[in-house]
């Protein structure tokens, strides 16, 4: 079974957005820019289903920037076999990205599609379920444990309340949850031979599909700060300010 | 216009982002219907019918409705979508699963998530962690939107709706197999008053129960938990509080041994009164909260529980 994984190339983890003087969005000159945290789980499940013998190949694939290029190499590092980069000039909107990654799936006919469950620069929590939607395929988002049976994947899901374990026909797509794994770091002789794997290069044009914006960004605002309080001396101290606040 | 809110449920109870799922439907249309989704769940519809301002509940059921299954949820969704401008989901981790479904199939871009209604096509929603706000304006004829609810107060009671079935659906290709879910007789974390939330300084599954949630019982309180405290298996995922887990934003929030790391704060920082009990003076969570404690919580959380007995909690 061949694997899909979609990665996006975003601001580091680590790294505190800050909003433009000109308020037209982040500034992202001269950040740090890393994958994003939920994709690199998902490489890593792709990778473990491979070497478990479940997945033939894991294929990555990133819609972005040019340097989006190197989000794909540390996939490889990590184990993917080839990457495809679909550059874009415009920052695309969930829908646009789905219709892309729904063509190529077409084109790569995958028995399975693993991605992150949430990019943390849009925030959007979107992309996965309406690839599902487009394609017809089942959906198994926000996964903590995934166990491949054949032709069904059994998924276990972090929900409202608690967790949620699903039987899902393949193919499907599945979203992948913090506690899924944890990605493992790539070894230097595993980043030199990534370096030799195919990228295939491809534009947002090759593929055709509509990818016009149907939002406008107005404007992008910080928002209001919380300045520090102050320090109580005991908790003797912090019960009485709190009942003079009046929320306790 | 109108608009179709679709409702927060557990198949028993109508949760508290329904009502203020409402509140920011009504600052688009008066038309708002509540559709439910689930099974044997017409006290969720009854509930919902109360609701001040809603004009019309929907009762769809089925099995898998009732498990919440995404594929059938979008389709119930979408037989209804005709009539409709806008389609409102409370944005719990449930509502996102299938919200952006609708919108895929509609052809429409989703908007997440969002903190404010500014006319009837432009709305506020936080992005990068809520370190910054983005308003957007949708050319979409239709919208499906996922609602915050923490950024809107809870329409009230007073209403009294009708009460109509439509028609449920099932899912072919997935099949509900499992659930475990946390009981608890605490409020719910997303809609509490006060919330206690405890972090790696806990050390294990023993101390976090030991700690934090007698405190939490004494002050009536929700327990929540940061990532690094859910991640080593001291508190269930359900309590993980941040941009990746529930947002929350009581009256009161107190942390125990958390850091402030910029994905807790993003689920935590609208709170009205925040409470930090850290032993690093420097722990960035003394950034953002009102009342800080610099303090080993060993003693500092007994202490409390001393003080809150003495002013007679
Ligand atoms: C008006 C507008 C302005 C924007 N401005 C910016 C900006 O300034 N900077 C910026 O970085 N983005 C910008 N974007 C892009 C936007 O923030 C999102 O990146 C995009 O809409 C995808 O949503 P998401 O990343 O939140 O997806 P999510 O649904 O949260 O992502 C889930 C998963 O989908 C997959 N995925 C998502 N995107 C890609 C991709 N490109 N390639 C491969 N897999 C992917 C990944 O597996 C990811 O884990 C803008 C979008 C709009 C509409
Ligand atoms: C993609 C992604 C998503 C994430 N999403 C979330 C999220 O949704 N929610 C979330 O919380 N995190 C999230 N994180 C993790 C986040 O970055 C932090 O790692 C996490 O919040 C740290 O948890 P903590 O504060 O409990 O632990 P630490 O950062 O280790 O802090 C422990 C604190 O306890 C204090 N302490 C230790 N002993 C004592 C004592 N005896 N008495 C008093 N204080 C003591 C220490 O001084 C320290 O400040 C995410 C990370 C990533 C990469």
């Amino acid at each position: 079974m061949k694997v899909l994984v979609p990665v996006k190339r975003v601001i580091d983890y680590n790294v505190k957005a800050r909003v433009k003087a000109d308020q037209t969005g982040v500034d992202l000159a001269n950040v740090k820019m890393s994958m994003n945290p939920f994709c690199e789980i998902a490489v890593e499940e792709a990778v473990r289903l491979k070497e478990k013998g479940v997945a033939t190949e894991v294929v990555i694939v990133s819609i972005g920037p040019a340097q989006a290029q190197e989000t794909i190499r540390t996939a490889l590092a990590m184990g993917g076999d080839r990457g495809i980069l679909i550059t874009s000039d415009a920052d695309l909107e969930p829908l646009a990205v789905a219709k892309l990654l729904k063509a190529v799936v077409a084109e790569e006919q995958p028995g399975l599609v693993l991605m992150g469950k949430q990019a943390i620069d849009g925030d959007n929590n979107a992309v996965g379920q309406m690839l599902s939607a487009l394609l017809d395929w089942p959906q198994a988002t926000f996964a903590s444990a995934v166990e491949i049976a054949g032709s069904t994947a059994k998924v276990t899901r972090e929900v409202d309340g608690g967790l949620q374990t699903l039987d899902v026909d393949l193919p499907a797509v599945i979203t992948a949850d913090l506690r899924l794994n944890e990605p493992r770091y790539a070894s230097l002789p595993n980043i030199m031979k990534a370096k030799k794997k195919e990228i295939a290069q491809k534009t947002v044009a090759d593929y055709g599909v509509d990818v016009a914006p149907r939002l406008t960004v107005v404007k992008v605002t910080e928002p209001a700060k919380r300045s520090a309080g102050i320090k109580v001396e005991s908790a003797a101290d912090l019960v009485s300010k709190l009942t003079t606040a009046g929320v306790l | 216009m109108a608009v179709l809110v679709i409702a927060d449920n557990d198949n028993a109870h109508l949760r508290d982002g329904t009502n203020k799922t409402v509140t920011a439907a009504l600052k688009l249309s008066g038309d708002v219907d509540v559709l439910v989704l689930g099974k044997g769940a017409q006290a969720v519809a009854d509930a919902a019918a109360k609701i001040a301002g809603v004009r019309k509940v929907l009762l769809a059921e089925s099995d898998a409705l009732g498990h919440g299954i995404a594929e059938a949820q979008a389709d119930a969704v979408l037989a209804l979508a005709g009539g409709y401008d806008a389609i409102l989901v409370p944005a719990t981790a449930g509502g996102k699963n299938f919200a952006p479904r609708i919108a895929a199939k509609l052809d429409v871009a989703p908007i997440s998530d969002i903190v404010e209604v500014v006319s009837a096509d432009t709305f506020v929603r936080p992005i990068y962690a809520g370190n910054a706000l983005e308003t957007v304006q949708s050319s979409d004829a239709k919208k499906v939107i996922t609602v915050r609810p923490t950024a809107f107060a809870a329409a009230g009671e007073g209403g009294s709706a009708a009460v109509e079935s439509v028609s449920g659906a099932d899912a072919a290709k997935t099949r509900f197999v499992s659930e475990e879910m946390v009981k608890s007789d605490r409020p719910e974390l997303a809609a509490a008053k006060i919330v206690v939330s405890g972090g790696r300084a806990m050390g294990s599954a023993e101390e976090f129960q030991a700690v934090i949630e007698p405190l939490a019982d004494k002050l009536g309180a929700a327990v929540g938990a940061s990532r690094a405290a859910v991640d080593a298996g001291y508190a269930p995922n359900d309590y993980q509080v941040g941009q990746t887990g529930k947002v929350v934003a009581p009256a009161l929030y107190i942390a125990v041994g958390i850091s402030g790391a910029i994905q807790h704060l993003a689920g935590m920082k609208d709170s009205k009164v925040i409470v930090a009990i850290n032993k690093d003076a420097d722990a960035p969570i003394f950034q953002v909260a009102d009342y800080g404690l610099v303090a080993d919580y060993k003693s500092a959380v007994p202490d409390l529980m001393s003080a809150l007995t003495a002013a007679g909690k």
